[in-house]
C-alpha cells in the first residue's frame, strides 16, 4: 500500500528524522494561511499524488509571494498528473503540500528495501540526489553504495559510516547527523513493515542539516494487520472503483489495456492465460486470479468486474480447480449471469477437482457458453472471439 | 529415489484442526502420506481420523520421530510456527500459509542460518514425490510416477503442467512448489541440485515468474553444474512493470524482473524454453525423446 508524501514525511518526524517545515492544503485559501504561519519570503507548492516523476509532469511549483501560493495551488489543484510513474492512467490532484524552501548544499538518494536473494532489509544511498535510482544504476553505477543489515543487531554505526564516508560527507558533524538519521530510518522501516522506503532527494542544508526533502513510503500489505494507524491512510480515491472492488473480496485483479477478459485461479496460471493470449495474437483486458479459497460470491463478484469493463469483447475463464473446486466456481458463473445478463461470449475451460460437476452445472444453466478441453484451445477460441 | 520426501518420510501437520488443515491432513492421508501427528496449541490429547494432536511440535517430535511438517497456521502465527518446527529437529517443513509479513520471513531465514531444517514455502502449494508421499495441497490424482523433476514459484500453474505431462505418459519424480514471495526458503538452485543427484529424475522442468532474479541465478548455476536436459517456462511476458501480479513476489520493479531476461538468459543457458504452458511436453520431448513411461 502507498501514502503521500505529507503522510510519509510526518510519520519519518515521528521517527525522528527531519522533514522541511509545511502542511497539506486542498484550497488556495488553506495554502496561504499555510505560508504564513511558515513565514518567510519563498515556498513550494506540491501535488499530493501516489506517483513520483512530479516535478517534470508540472506538480511541483515554487512560489515567491503569496499570491503566487494561491495562483499556483489553484493551478495544481483539481489536475490530473501523468507521470512516467502513474502508469496509464492520470492522478487527479486534490491536496496539495505546501513546504518551507530549503537552502540545499548537497542532494543525495536514500532507500530501504528487502533484498530478496538475501532475505536482508538492504539500504542503498547515492550521491547522485533527485536523480531516479534506475538511471544512476544505468549512467554511473559506483555512485551507488548499498549495506545489507543482519536482522538480530539491526543497523550498525559501522554501515552508517561506511555509507557515510561513501557518499564523501567529511565533517564530522555531518557524518554524526548522517549516523543519527539512516539508524532512525532502518528502525522506522522495520517498525511500520515498509516494503519500501525513498527519500530522494535527502538533502545537507548550507546550515548542516539533513533533511527528507521528498519521502515515499510503501508499506508490506501483508503486515497492514497489525498496523491499524497506517492502514487507515488508504485512499481509495487513490485506487480504480475496480481494483477497490477486487481488493475487499480478495481477488487479485489488474486492468489492462485490451479486449480479453480473463478469469483464472492462481497468480501464475493467470499470467499463463495471458502469455497464451497475447501469442495468438490477442490483448488481456486485466489480470485477475480469483485464488485458492473463492466462494461462489466471490467467483459471482469477479465476474460482475469483468462484465462492467465495457472495452470487454470476450471472456475467458480457465480454472485448474485445486482448492477451489469446478463446482463452486461454475455455481458463481451461472449466479453471475443471473445479475448482469452477458453481453459478450463466453469460453470456459475447465479441468481439476469436481470437473464433472462443475460442466453439469454449466450444461443446465442454460447460458451460451463456449466450453474447451485445454488451454490453449480455449486462449485461441477467445482470441478468434475478440477480433 | 526422489527427492526431499519418500515412502518413508513421517509428516506430523501444525494447525491440524482448523478448516485448511483437517482438510488437507484427510487428503494426503487418502494419498497415502505417512501423516503421524498433529499439533494444535490446546488440542493435546484429541485425535484426526486417527492421527493423535499434540500441543507442541516438541512433544509431538518425540512421540512419532517425525521428519517433516505441513504447516497451515494463519499468517501472522506462522513465522512462530516454522520455527517451533525447527527447534524441535524436524528436518523439513513445509510452510503453505499465504500473507506472511516479509520482515517475519526475514528474521525467520536468519534463525535458520546454519541449522538442519530446510523450509519450502511459504505461500507454496506443498511437495509431492507421486506414489510414495505428498505433503501440500495439490490433488494427487494429477500426478504419476515417473522420471520428470517440476520446481515452480506457482501452484496452479504447477498443476497445469503436471497434469498436462501426466495425460501423455510423462510422469514425475517429485514436484516441488517453491512459493510465491519475496523471500522463499528454498530457491531454485538447491532444488536443482538435488534433482540432478537424484538417479530417478532424467529431465527437469523449471517455472518460473516474473519479480526477482532467482530465474537468472539458476540460469547461471544450470550452465555450470546441470548435465540432466532442463524445460523452462517464465510466467509473465504481458505483465506490465510496477503492478502486483497476484503473488507478493510478482512485480517487475525498477527495472529489473522483467520476463524477457529472464528467457533470454535461460535460454542461452541452454534451457529449452517454451512460450506457452502447453508447449511444454514438445519442448521435454524434443530435449529428451524417450522420456514417456
Amino acid at each position: 500500500m502507498n501514502i503521500y508524501e505529507y503522510q510519509a514525511k510526518e510519520i519519518l518526524r515521528k521517527h525522528g528524522v527531519k522533514v522541511p517545515r509545511g502542511k497539506v492544503a486542498s484550497d488556495p485559501l488553506g495554502a496561504e494561511y499555510i505560508a504564513k504561519e511558515i513565514g518567510g519570503t519563498a515556498w513550494v507548492i506540491k501535488a499530493q499524488i501516489h506517483a513520483g516523476g512530479r516535478g517534470k509532469a508540472g506538480g511541483i511549483r515554487f512560489a515567491k509571494s503569496l499570491g503566487e501560493v494561491k495562483q499556483y495551488t489553484k493551478e495544481v489543484l483539481g489536475t490530473s498528473l501523468k507521470t512516467y510513474q502513474s502508469g496509464d492512467s492520470a492522478k487527479n490532484v486534490n491536496k496539495v503540500l505546501v513546504e518551507e524552501m530549503c537552502d540545499i548544499a548537497k542532494e543525495l538518494y536514500f532507500a530501504a528495501t528487502v533484498d530478496r536473494l538475501r532475505s536482508k532489509v538492504v539500504i542503498i544511498a547515492s550521491s547522485q540526489g533527485g536523480v531516479e535510482i534506475e538511471e544512476t544504476a544505468r549512467k554511473n553505477p559506483s555512485a551507488i553504495f548499498k549495506e545489507y543489515v543482519d536482522p538480530v543487531t539491526g543497523m550498525m554505526p559501522f554501515q552508517a559510516r561506511n555509507l557515510a564516508f561513501n557518499l564523501e560527507l567529511e565533517d564530522k558533524d555531518i557524518v554524526r547527523t548522517a549516523i543519527r538519521f539512516m539508524l532512525s530510518f532502518y528502525a522506522l522501516f522495520i517498525e511500520c513493515d515498509c516494503a519500501l522506503a525513498e527519500i530522494n532527494p535527502l538533502v545537507i542544508t548550507k546550515k548542516d542539516e539533513i533533511i527528507a526533502l521528498d519521502a515515499k513510503l510503501s508499506f508490506d500489505d501483508s503486515a497492514l494487520s497489525r498496523h491499524p494507524e497506517i492502514a487507515e491512510l488508504r485512499d481509495l480515491k487513490e485506487e480504480l472503483p475496480s481494483e477497490r472492488i477486487a481488493r475487499e473480496n480478495n481477488l487479485s485483479y489488474v486492468g489492462l489495456e485490451g479486449n480479453i477478459g480473463c478469469m483464472v485461479n492462481g497468480a501464475g496460471l493467470a499470467m499463463a492465460t495471458m502469455d497464451c493470449i497475447k501469442l495468438y495474437g490477442g490483448e488481456p483486458a486485466n489480470f485477475l486470479d480469483v485464488g485458492g479459497g473463492a466462494s461462489a460470491e466471490t467467483v459471482t463478484k469477479a465476474f460482475n468486474i469483468l462484465m462492467s469493463d465495457d472495452k470487454v469483447k470476450v471472456i475467458l475463464v480457465n480454472i485448474f480447480g485445486g482448492i477451489l473446486k469446478c463446482d463452486v466456481l461454475a455455481e458463481g458463473i451461472v449466479r453471475a449471469c443471473q445479475e448482469v445478463k452477458p453481453h459478450v461470449p463466453l469460453v470456459v475451460r475447465l479441468e481439476g477437482t469436481n470437473v464433472e460437476r462443475g460442466r453439469e452445472i454449466l450444461n443446465a444453466s442454460g447460458l451460451n457458453i463456449i466450453s474447451e478441453s485445454d488451454m490453449k484451445a480455449a486462449a485461441q477460441k477467445a482470441v478468434e472471439l475478440a477480433e | 529415489m526422489s527427492v526431499l520426501i519418500d515412502e518413508n518420510t513421517k509428516v506430523i501437520c501444525q494447525g491440524i484442526t482448523g478448516y485448511c488443515g483437517s482438510f488437507h491432513t484427510r487428503q494426503c492421508l487418502a494419498y497415502g502420506t505417512n501423516v503421524v501427528a498433529g499439533v494444535t496449541p490446546g488440542k493435546g490429547g484429541t485425535k484426526l481420523d486417527g492421527v493423535p494432536v499434540f500441543h507442541t511440535v516438541s512433544e509431538a517430535k518425540e512421540a512419532t520421530d517425525a521428519n517433516a511438517s505441513m504447516i497451515f497456521v494463519p499468517a501472522l502465527f506462522a513465522a512462530d510456527a516454522i520455527l517451533e518446527a525447527a527447534a524441535a529437529g524436524v528436518e523439513l517443513v513445509v510452510c503453505i500459509t499465504e500473507g506472511i509479513p516479509t520482515i517475519d520471513m526475514i528474521n525467520v531465514m536468519k534463525a535458520l542460518e546454519g541449522g538442519e531444517t530446510r523450509l519450502i514455502g511459504p505461500n507454496c502449494p506443498g511437495i509431492i514425490s507421486p506414489g510414495k508421499c505428498k505433503i501440500g495441497i495439490m490433488a494427487g490424482s494429477i500426478h504419476e510416477p515417473g522420471p520428470v523433476g517440476v520446481i515452480s514459484r506457482s501452484g496452479t500453474l504447477t498443476y497445469e503442467i503436471a497434469y498436462q505431462l501426466t495425460r501423455r505418459n510423462i510422469g514425475q519424480s517429485t514436484c516441488i512448489g517453491i512459493g510465491g514471495d519475496q523471500i522463499t526458503g528454498t530457491n531454485f538452485i538447491t532444488l536443482l541440485e538435488f534433482f540432478e543427484n537424484d538417479p530417478q529424475t532424467e529431465a527437469i522442468v523449471l517455472i518460473g515468474e516474473i519479480g526477482g532474479t532467482m530465474e537468472e541465478e539458476a540460469a547461471r548455476y544450470i550452465e555450470e553444474k546441470v548435465s540432466k536436459p532442463v524445460v523452462g517456462y517464465v510466467a509473465g511476458i504481458t505483465a506490465p512493470k510496477g503492478k502486483r501480479m497476484g503473488h507478493a513476489g510478482a512485480i517487475i520493479s525498477g527495472g529489473c524482473g522483467g520476463a524477457k531476461e529472464k528467457i533470454e538468459t535461460l535460454s542461452s543457458a541452454g534451457v529449452k524454453m517454451a512460450k506457452t504452458p502447453p508447449q511444454i511436453y514438445d519442448c521435454l520431448i524434443s530435449v529428451s525423446p524417450n522420456i514417456t513411461n
